[in-house]
């Protein structure tokens, strides 16, 4: 071995000259750490809490299990089902048209938008990145009863000929009467998520090759035959991943009700989703262990229908 | 050949009447911001911008700290995306360029937690924050959200595609240091998906709502989102002055969509993508 000299050795101090083997412990050390303590140990202890009951303003010394007490108390709570239910509704309403219109509307874009492309992408794609305060503030004063836009916008629109009998000439009271707020919200979601899915189906339609529509318009297949028995075909992987990220986002769904409805889950709680729910019972009723209980029946709801979507994706796959 | 620029023409009417659409509340968020609460709700309502502005930036201020929270969001994004891309970058070279014990394991777990809803996490993450005094603490929103697991996704996927390792081996047979390696080759190098990364991070740490909402409760320490939200109230909500702090809180993203919605759109579809 050769003695280095101290200059060299100083240096070599200096540039904490390490060996490869060392390296990646260095380099991941500050991400496992923080992701030890603020990702997997807040899930593990949320699993624990959930079995237990504790006086918040006692402290933690007060806790004390209690087994399943947490989940029993939940799964005959009136309010847990009716927040369950809006959220499914929200899911579906809100989720399902976003695929109806981010399919055909990225078919069309994908086949005549060249130059304007990236700005109408660009458009359907703004919605996402802003801020749900603001988006949902916005909608508040668009939905407001009296002189709202919508409201306005609907009662010209019942003053035309034929068309007109399809739309309330009354002021709606969107926000504010049980049976609307979830078709509101609904719109909100729907206006916020289209977009995002038109890109993924965009980024699907790009990788299906050109030669299969030359080869079917020779076979004298119509557009219709040929979007029917190419394209969507093709774009199955894609809708799959597609409708389980709705699925995920839309069961988890609290910014726009929480924002939409102040809070509060609206007039007969017909907008309180079970992720709001779980919000307020923690930090509105104080009850820790009980919202614990409540977020990870959520969860087992989310998981179950994950995968129900995967059984029913493969399942067709291997009939079809 | 008329047939098909007939359906060509309406395409190109269908999309366009939808872009509008989509662009229609943005708009309206402006011209409100520049109208009384008495011109909102007027029959029939404000279509073009008008001079409340600064009326309405006055009430603003008057009711909330509003300068105060938006300098809070402004350095909580910062200091989220400072420390986001310093971890990211660093965990993302090392899982794509490195064999170590666990090192499969440690990346499913990671990737794992992406999948799981971070509504489970809400609860013991506040008392996390509160066992550590960190409430009402802005590093309470930076310090846990630098674990990014998106951001490691992101990172080693770019490392993985583009650059050699050959490139790396060279560097060490030259006697380039590990820390010099990482600092002097693969950082800059790693500049285009550091930027998109960035950009995400900021916005997400811009727009975050319900992270702030458990861990900001005094009034005084809240950011932007949650100032906007604490001025509406069921009976007398100042609307023009809503909207005057909503559009001052969506120009700045505005602003950097302009000038980044490609890079934009493709880091935050990459995982669907490569999938």
């Amino acid at each position: 071995m050769m003695r280095p000299t101290q200059s060299t050795d100083l240096k070599k101090i200096a540039n904490l000259r390490l060996t490869p083997n060392q390296v990646p412990y260095v380099l991941l050390a500050p991400f496992i750490l923080l992701f030890l303590i603020f990702g997997l140990f807040p899930l593990c202890f949320s699993l624990f809490l959930a079995f237990q009951t504790w006086e918040p303003t006692s402290g933690l010394a007060t806790m004390q299990f209690v087994g399943l007490e947490n989940f029993i108390f939940t799964l005959e709570d009136e309010w847990f089902w009716k927040s369950l239910q809006n959220t499914f509704w929200l899911a579906l309403v809100s989720g399902l048209p976003q695929h109806l219109i981010a399919i055909p509307l990225a078919c069309v874009i994908h086949a005549s938008f060249k130059r304007t492309r990236n700005a109408v992408v660009g458009a359907y794609f703004l919605p996402y990145i802003t801020s749900t305060v603001a988006i949902a503030m916005m909608f508040s004063t668009l939905f407001s009863t009296d002189y709202g836009l919508i409201n306005q916008a609907l009662s010209l629109v019942s003053q035309l000929p034929f068309v007109g009998e399809l739309f309330p000439n009354q002021a709606t009271d969107w926000l504010g009467r049980a049976q609307n707020i979830k078709p509101a919200i609904a719109t909100v979601v729907f206006w916020r998520y289209v977009g995002f899915n038109t890109v993924l189906y965009l980024a699907a339609l790009q990788t299906i090759p050109k030669y299969m529509y030359e080869a079917a318009t020779m076979d004298g297949a119509n557009r219709w035959q040929q979007f029917w028995y190419i394209t969507l075909p093709n774009l199955k992987p894609m809708i799959y991943f597609g409708v389980t990220l709705s699925l995920i986002g839309g069961l988890q769904l609290f910014e726009e009700p929480f924002i939409l409805t102040n809070g509060t889950g609206g007039t007969d709680q017909s907008g309180m989703t079970t992720a709001m729910y779980m919000y307020r019972t923690a930090f509105e009723f104080n009850d820790f262990g009980t919202a614990s209980a409540l977020s990870w029946l959520l969860f087992l709801c989310v998981a179950l229908l994950t995968w129900l979507t995967n059984c029913a994706f493969k399942s067709r796959g291997g009939s079809a | 050949m008329s047939a098909s620029k007939t359906s060509k023409l309406s395409a190109y009417l269908i999309v366009g009447l939808g872009g509008l659409i989509m662009l229609a509340p943005f708009y309206f968020m402006f011209v409100f911001a520049t109208h009384t609460r008495v011109e909102i709700f007027n029959l029939p309502p404000p279509l073009l911008p008008g001079s409340a502005f600064f009326e309405n930036l006055k009430i603003l201020t008057d009711k909330i700290p509003f300068w105060h929270s938006l300098g809070l969001s402004l350095y909580v994004a910062l200091a989220s995306t400072a420390l986001t891309l310093v971890f990211c970058s660093m965990g993302g070279y090392a899982f794509a360029m490195f064999e170590f014990k666990f090192k499969k394991a440690l990346f499913a777990l990671v990737m794992g937690t992406m999948l799981i809803p971070s509504f489970l996490s809400m609860i013991p993450s506040f008392m996390i924050m509160d066992a550590l005094g960190w409430i009402d603490q802005p590093r309470a929103l930076f310090i846990p959200g630098a674990a990014s697991a998106f951001g490691i996704f992101l990172m080693r996927q770019f490392v993985s595609a583009c650059i050699p390792k050959e490139m790396l081996e060279a560097a060490r047979m030259d006697g380039c240091s590990e820390l010099g390696i990482y600092a002097r080759i693969v950082l800059p190098l790693l500049k285009p998906a550091m930027g998109t990364l960035g950009l995400i991070t900021f916005i997400a740490s811009w727009n975050n709502f319900i992270g702030p909402l458990v861990v900001m409760r005094t009034p005084e320490m809240y950011t932007l989102p949650l100032a906007l939200r604490s001025m509406q109230s069921p009976v007398n909500t100042e609307w023009g002055a809503l909207m005057t702090g909503s559009a001052i809180a969506t120009l700045p993203l505005l602003v950097l969509f302009a000038f980044s919605s490609k890079r934009l759109i493709d880091g935050l579809t990459t995982g669907a993508v490569k999938e």
